[in-house]
């Protein structure tokens, strides 16, 4: 019986890896697995990603472990809670270390209710903690939402000014990474409401820093991070308590031609999309956003006065995704500085992204696909 | 309807240690509330006023929980239905009436949340929203910053309906609570209705309290009318929660005499006989009673106060018809904090 189920799996298993379309070994795991048996590639994503890659600086999930660290150090009423931040350091280790260090008070494994725990912080917040609150993937953030619109979100508001939830809710975000529907989603559109800030950094000083001020901010701040950036790049990183502060864009590559105005993972792909034109005489200014609540308004506008072309990327789904509030900006406030229609490149309007590799792959915004949008909008 | 035990004799307030005086006070407490939520229904009626959401019914179980709080130390996050709480962590009649009318100089929220959404950091009293069970894991999570801020000897309180009790918060409440051994009282004022909803409709258990056993605290039922059993069920679960023993659930069984809010119409889903007979045991007609046959307060004492409040009621409601309106071109302002504040 046994052998003749082992057989059956064998001969099915050579047929399955034959059929089109499928993924390779490499695809699916990769060298930087730091979390043993449980992890593999969805936890660990592939490196690859244009930056500053280098093996001496520090990646993004470090700089984060280390933004934590500092600010728990600093704050005694700074603490953490999510799922699996403790011992096991957070299914990323954005928590490595820290429960050894702080003490399992200040580093608390929650169990699996995110809206529970998420209103479980803004009690702590009301009565002067400061929580951070990890929730495991952007994807599970749905169960918490009441928490974070009814109350988060109002919070300051409603108590005209007496009540302040000096919070971060922080979330990993966006796919590329073979994570399926459910561990590729990028919601950040829907937490742009007022009263909560938005932060989404694409490089490890900016996680750093803006998580640091983040934590710090007397304001709720939602604070993705992309997934595909936790080990793709490193960067050194400054020995002292260096602060980005939220709200601010930073040109990630000054340019003539036109502007790619764009946060996140695609900030590096639009960089790649930019280097590959040079030859042909396009020359793009890459805006990377930083903060999408609030967004940089006058940034966006002076480099659209310079460029006077606007494309905004984003990994989500186009239609209401976070590129509509900006193509709306712009053409309300610099509609004489354009030469050109302002265009959007985002994802396909389908659900979510698919799993499997080739799918996936049409449903991300890549360098390829930004480089095309370019051409067309320069040759306008 | 919430099964009410058929009207009993009040516990007496000395076999919970009560002084004469404590139940005087507590007396005045349940009054108050009674007035100036005949007050507001009968200003809301008269079309001054939008809208209006009824405690009639619930000021005893709110009184005697009251007195068992100490609101210097402990923290309420009540529901909205808790004028009575309200009164007791410090809101004053004349606050009360601006929050009713929605003035700009309403010091819950400056007239931009509706009626009875109580809320004052330095009273201790969480902001509320309108979303059911939302308040309950923050007053876990309260419990919880007290324990990492090393506050001794105070306790938070969470109140809400049996309605709101369906809600998952409750249960990741619950259970975050329980398995940090918190000091939270969760006080399920459970007046029989969600809007039109019965208990039977709502619940497959016939009791709130039940649901305890499930995260291993106590789970207590207690008459709701009966003021002085209240005081005594939310006394010892404050004891408990002080002495690091946990969260209790507490019951209180009532009865809504009033429709949900001003916009209800209860005769759709209930009969005036229903009314009219939970009326027969309703807490103020009972607590009137004890007082006279106790000898606590005459008839007459209790109309003079009852004349005392309603003159105060009727100076608060002619300070807030005249307070100054919120002024429109704040509309935008205090959606955030000054950053160098929290830096």
């Amino acid at each position: 019986m046994a052998v003749s189920t082992r057989s059956t799996i064998e001969k099915e298993l050579t047929e399955a890896a034959a059929a089109p379309n499928r993924m390779t070994a490499t695809e699916h795991h990769d060298s930087h697995d730091e979390h043993g048996p449980v992890a593999h590639g969805l936890f660990s994503p592939p490196t690859g990603v244009t930056g500053t890659d280098s093996r001496s600086g520090v990646t993004m999930i470090e700089a984060i472990n280390q933004a934590l660290a500092e600010e728990m150090e600093r704050d005694p009423r700074v603490f953490l809670l999510g799922e699996d931040i403790g011992p096991r350091g957070g299914v990323f280790g954005a928590t490595k270390g820290l429960i050894e260090r702080f003490g399992p008070e200040r580093v608390l494994d929650t169990p699996i209710a995110e809206s529970g725990f998420t209103g479980f912080g803004i009690g702590a917040a009301l009565l002067g903690s400061v929580p951070v609150i990890e929730i495991q993937f952007a994807d599970f953030i749905y169960s918490a939402l009441e928490q974070i619109f009814s109350e988060m979100a109002k919070m300051h508001y409603r108590s005209n000014g007496d009540a302040r939830l000096r919070m971060v809710v922080r979330a990993p975000i966006g796919g590329g990474i073979h994570g399926g529907f459910y561990h590729s989603q990028s919601p950040e559109n829907l937490f742009v409401v007022p009263g909560l800030k938005v932060a989404m950094p694409a490089t490890p000083s900016d996680a750093k820093g803006m998580l640091k001020a983040a934590i710090r901010d007397p304001n709720p701040v939602i604070f993705f991070e992309h997934k595909r950036l936790y080990r793709s790049l490193r960067e050194p990183m400054p020995e002292d308590d260096v602060l980005v502060p939220l709200g601010m864009a930073r040109i990630a590559r000054p340019g003539t031609t036109l502007s790619v105005i764009t946060y996140g993972a695609t900030v590096h792909e639009a960089i790649k999309a930019a280097g590959s034109l040079m030859a042909d005489g396009i020359d793009a200014e890459v805006l990377d956003l930083r903060s999408l609540q609030p967004y940089d308004k006058p940034a966006i506008l002076a480099s659209i006065a310079k460029t006077h072309r606007a494309l905004v990327v984003h990994e989500a789904s186009k239609t209401n995704g976070f590129g509509a509030e900006l193509a709306a900006f712009i053409a309300d406030e610099a509609f004489m500085e354009l030469d050109a229609p302002v265009r959007r490149l985002a994802a396909p309007d389908s659900p979510a992204m698919p799993y499997n590799h080739l799918l996936e792959s049409a449903y991300l915004v890549d360098a390829a696909k930004i480089a095309a949008a370019m051409r067309e909008l320069a040759a306008f | 309807m919430a099964t009410l035990t058929a009207i009993a004799p009040l516990t007496d307030h000395r076999t919970v240690g009560l002084s004469d005086d404590d139940a005087i006070q507590i007396f005045d407490v349940m009054l108050r509330t009674r007035e100036i939520d005949e007050r507001m229904w009968a200003l809301n009626r008269q079309g001054k006023a939008p809208f209006v959401v009824p405690c009639r019914g619930q000021e005893a179980a709110q009184a005697g929980a009251a007195w068992a709080l100490d609101p210097k130390k402990d923290w309420l996050f009540p529901h909205y239905r808790d004028l009575g709480l309200a009164l007791w962590f410090g809101f004053t009649t004349n606050e009360l009436f601006l929050m009713f009318f929605a003035k700009g100089t309403d010091s819950i929220s400056g007239g931009r949340q509706m009626t009875h959404h109580f809320g004052s950091q330095a009273r201790h009293v969480a902001s509320i929203s309108a979303p059911l069970g939302t308040q309950i894991p923050h007053a876990v999570g309260g419990a919880y910053a007290m324990r990492l801020q090393g506050t001794t000897g105070a306790v938070t309180i969470t109140c809400f309906g049996e309605g709101t009790s369906s809600k998952g918060d409750f249960y990741e409440a619950c259970s975050l609570a329980a398995l940090h051994k918190l000091p939270v009282i969760f006080l399920c004022e459970n007046n029989g209705y969600a809007i039109s909803v019965p208990m039977s409709k709502q619940s497959p258990v016939p009791n709130v309290a039940d649901r305890a056993a499930a995260f291993g605290f106590p789970g207590v039922i207690v008459d709701g009318t009966d003021p002085f059993a209240t005081y005594a069920a939310v006394r010892d679960a404050r004891a408990r929660g002080v002495a690091g023993e946990g969260p209790t659930l507490i019951e209180a069984k009532m009865y809504r005499l009033l429709p949900h809010t001003s916009d209800d119409n209860d005769m759709t889903y209930r009969t005036r006989e229903e009314v009219r007979q939970a009326e027969e045991g309703e807490p103020l007609r009972r607590i009137v009673e004890y007082m006279q046959a106790r000898g606590l307060l005459s008839e007459d004492e209790i109309a003079a106060r009852r004349a005392r409040i309603r003159k105060e009621i009727a100076a608060a409601v002619a300070a807030a018809q005249s307070a100054p309106e919120a002024d429109p071109v704040t509309v935008a302002d205090r959606v955030y904090a000054p950053v160098e504040e929290g830096i």
